[in-house]
């Protein structure tokens, strides 16, 4: 076996161009964007274009982290978009006391996060008890809730828009440490947490596990339904706080609108990112990187006067040379 | 008769006894469930549907899925009314040609580049629908009335719309394409196993590439159907038209992992859907309860997790019964 290491290590060294863009193709993209921009946009290298893209970037993040995880184990949830209107809906009704009135505001505000939250993960749950109890095809199982989520969050609310002014609840949209804004430490601290999670603990290493083979993991010992379950429980959790930290933004919650299309940018963030779709690997920086070229991509075109709708068709086109690219890598490698 | 084969003839047939059933109870309920102007407007209403879930439901036999039907309709909405000045049959061709031409992209994506159809049509539903929007300049686009292009969603032909008329000549097509054509059969080889197809020397790509144009070119046919039904060119219509398509496929009992489909069933799939919203809209009009356009969705939802629960507890039982013997 000595004989041939010599070999494989010359190969292994061998600069191909494809492996080299499939690793870092996101994360130069993204340095020659910001390259460009300095270049090119006026008032670009300021605090308050960093915040900007910061702020709109980091629901799709925090929902794209859940998922990344999801993903990971070769499923997929559609659920997250109506995930997010149910806990919008939600969170306003209770801490301005629709539900039951609560003296103190900061318990209002406390319970309102909360409970939101809890139910968004408990839908989540539900989600991941029909795909490894009934084994339904996730994009079947979560179809579902795209579909019944939104309307329960419509007939919550009678489709109203609920408009408030907390600032103890808007803290987590509008607030800043530091002055960085919130929403931006939220993000960076869910980030790590999934990152450090899914590469150091075990139970990261069964969610790839899983995802690259399901059988071998359930062999091996693995409790795939368990690990399944709180995967998609994890990625209701990340929509319900992607939904409250939308209606702390917008100082409003309109059950028609929180989170509509965010499946698709959460998807698009993690296949940019560089994520197998099938499964099996996955990377949470990875992920990060891809919402913010994404994010980037569109506020540079708007920045220099390409409309909307035009950064649609720029978008898919990333989308389509980001995956290619990826895959190209990997019959290289 | 085996309860295996009871359990595969309710698996196959449920949705069509689910229909009846529903139509059967409506009638009983309601005075003018089967009259003439419902039934012409539920069918006008969901041909559109119908078309995009016919080819739904091929690519879906083939174990791909396509996302990006929805904002192809709306885009061959938009394209059929900017062209319908010059006639209908002009606005009708520029707009199934636009939806064509989105199929195309999806087919050379998926069978070329080797993109997962996932990504390849969420993309191309971006691309579809920022495309719309230029086109339409962010706005409506009014029809001509003066062409003629309006009669193709709004006039009847023997009695029935011609909406209804165009989306079961297309389900013919494609019962006769699906069981008599070696394409057809190779949609279902393919969806089966698509290696074993492969090997046996089927022409595994020229197959999915069509049936991406084909879900293309019905999406823009829906297009078409609704600028002419609803006088506009609809940039930003069309949303979420992708799911409600995947959820009659799956309620008409084709597999996602493809292999396994019935045009029929889909067709069944469409109608179940379309006439549970026409029920509640006539059980709201009788007084006894009062449910919000709001529940329907829920109850939508709830009626997929229903259909898709027993489908798995049939396809558990089918298996644990093949094995028995």
């Amino acid at each position: 076996m000595t004989g041939t290491s010599p070999m494989t290590r010359t190969t292994a060294r061998r600069f191909d161009p494809f492996d080299f863009l499939a690793r870092y193709g996101t994360l130069i993209a993204l340095l020659l964007l910001i390259l460009f921009n300095l270049v090119f946009t006026r008032n670009f290298a300021t605090i308050q274009t960093l915040n900007v893209n910061l702020t709109q970037v980091c629901t799709i993040v925090i929902v794209a982290v859940g998922m990344t995880l999801v993903i990971a184990t070769g499923g997929i949830d559609l659920s997250v978009g109506s995930l997010m209107a149910i806990s919008g809906a939600l969170a306003p009704m209770i801490f301005l006391g629709k539900i039951m009135p609560i003296g103190n505001i900061y318990l209002a505000v406390a319970a309102a996060m909360l409970v939101s939250i809890a139910v968004a993960g408990l839908f989540g749950l539900f989600n991941g008890w029909l795909i490894s109890a009934f084994r339904i095809q996730p994009i079947v199982a979560t179809l579902v809730l795209f579909i019944a989520g939104r309307g329960i969050a419509q007939v919550m609310t009678n489709g109203n828009l609920q408009t408030f002014r907390v600032p103890q609840f808007q803290f987590i949209g509008l607030g800043r440490v530091l002055g960085i804004p919130v929403q931006v430490i939220l993000m960076l601290l869910i980030v790590l947490a999934a990152a450090w999670m899914l590469k150091r603990t075990v139970f990261g290493r069964q969610i790839i596990a899983i995802g690259g083979n399901e059988r071998a993991a359930e062999l091996s010992g693995i409790a795939v339904a368990r690990v399944k379950l709180l995967v998609y429980a994890i990625s209701g959790l990340c929509a319900g706080l992607a939904g409250l930290v939308v209606i702390a933004i917008n100082s409003s919650s309109d059950a028609n609108l929180v989170g509509l299309g965010m499946e698709l940018d959460a998807i698009a963030a993690v296949a940019v990112g560089g994520t197998l779709l099938s499964g099996g690997k996955a990377t949470i920086i990875g992920t990060l990187i891809g919402a913010m070229t994404i994010q980037l991509v569109r506020y540079t075109l708007l920045a220099n006067g390409v409309p909307d709708a035009a950064a649609l068709v720029v978008k898919a086109g990333i989308i389509i040379l980001a995956v290619w690219i990826q895959q190209q890598g990997r019959a290289h490698a | 008769m085996t309860r295996t084969r009871w359990i595969s003839l309710l698996g196959r047939y449920g949705v069509v006894v689910a229909l009846l059933l529903l139509i059967l109870f409506g009638w009983l309920r309601y005075d003018y469930f089967l009259g003439f102007f419902n039934i012409s407007s539920v069918l006008r209403y969901n041909s559109m549907f119908a078309l995009v879930a016919l080819g739904m439901c091929f690519v879906i036999m083939t174990g791909g899925i396509d996302l990006s039907v929805g904002s192809t309709a709306a885009l061959g909405s938009v394209v059929a009314a900017l062209f319908s000045p010059q006639g209908t049959w002009i606005g009708l061709g520029a707009g199934v040609g636009a939806g064509l031409c989105v199929g195309l992209v999806n087919a050379t994506l998926v069978t070329r580049l080797k993109i997962m159809p996932f990504i390849a049509t969420l993309a191309t539903m971006l691309a579809a629908s920022g495309t719309a929007l230029l086109l339409a300049d962010n706005q409506s686009v009014s029809v001509s009335y003066d062409s003629g292009f309006t009669s193709i969603g709004q006039d009847n032909f023997f009695g029935f719309p011609i909406p209804a008329w165009i989306a079961l000549a297309a389900y013919v097509a494609g019962w006769i394409i699906l069981n008599f054509t070696s394409t057809g059969r190779g949609v279902l080889a393919v969806g089966g196993n698509e290696d074993a197809t492969r090997m046996m020397g089927l022409p595994v790509g020229r197959i999915k590439f069509l049936v991406y144009l084909a879900s293309g070119g019905l999406a823009g046919l829906a297009g078409v159907i609704l600028a002419s039904q609803f006088g506009a060119g609809q940039p930003i219509e069309g949303v979420g038209w992708e799911l409600f398509a995947i959820a009659a496929v799956v309620v008409g009992g084709t597999l996602l992992t493809g292999g396994v489909g019935s045009v029929g069933a889909t067709l069944a799939g469409v109608l179940l859907l379309g006439i549970l919203f026409n029920v509640l809209n006539f059980e709201n009009g009788k007084g006894w309860i009062s449910l919000s356009a709001y529940w329907q969705s829920v109850i939508r939802g709830l009626f997929l997790l229903i259909v898709v629960v027993l489908q798995a507890k049939l396809a558990a039982r089918g298996d644990a019964a093949v094995r028995d013997h």
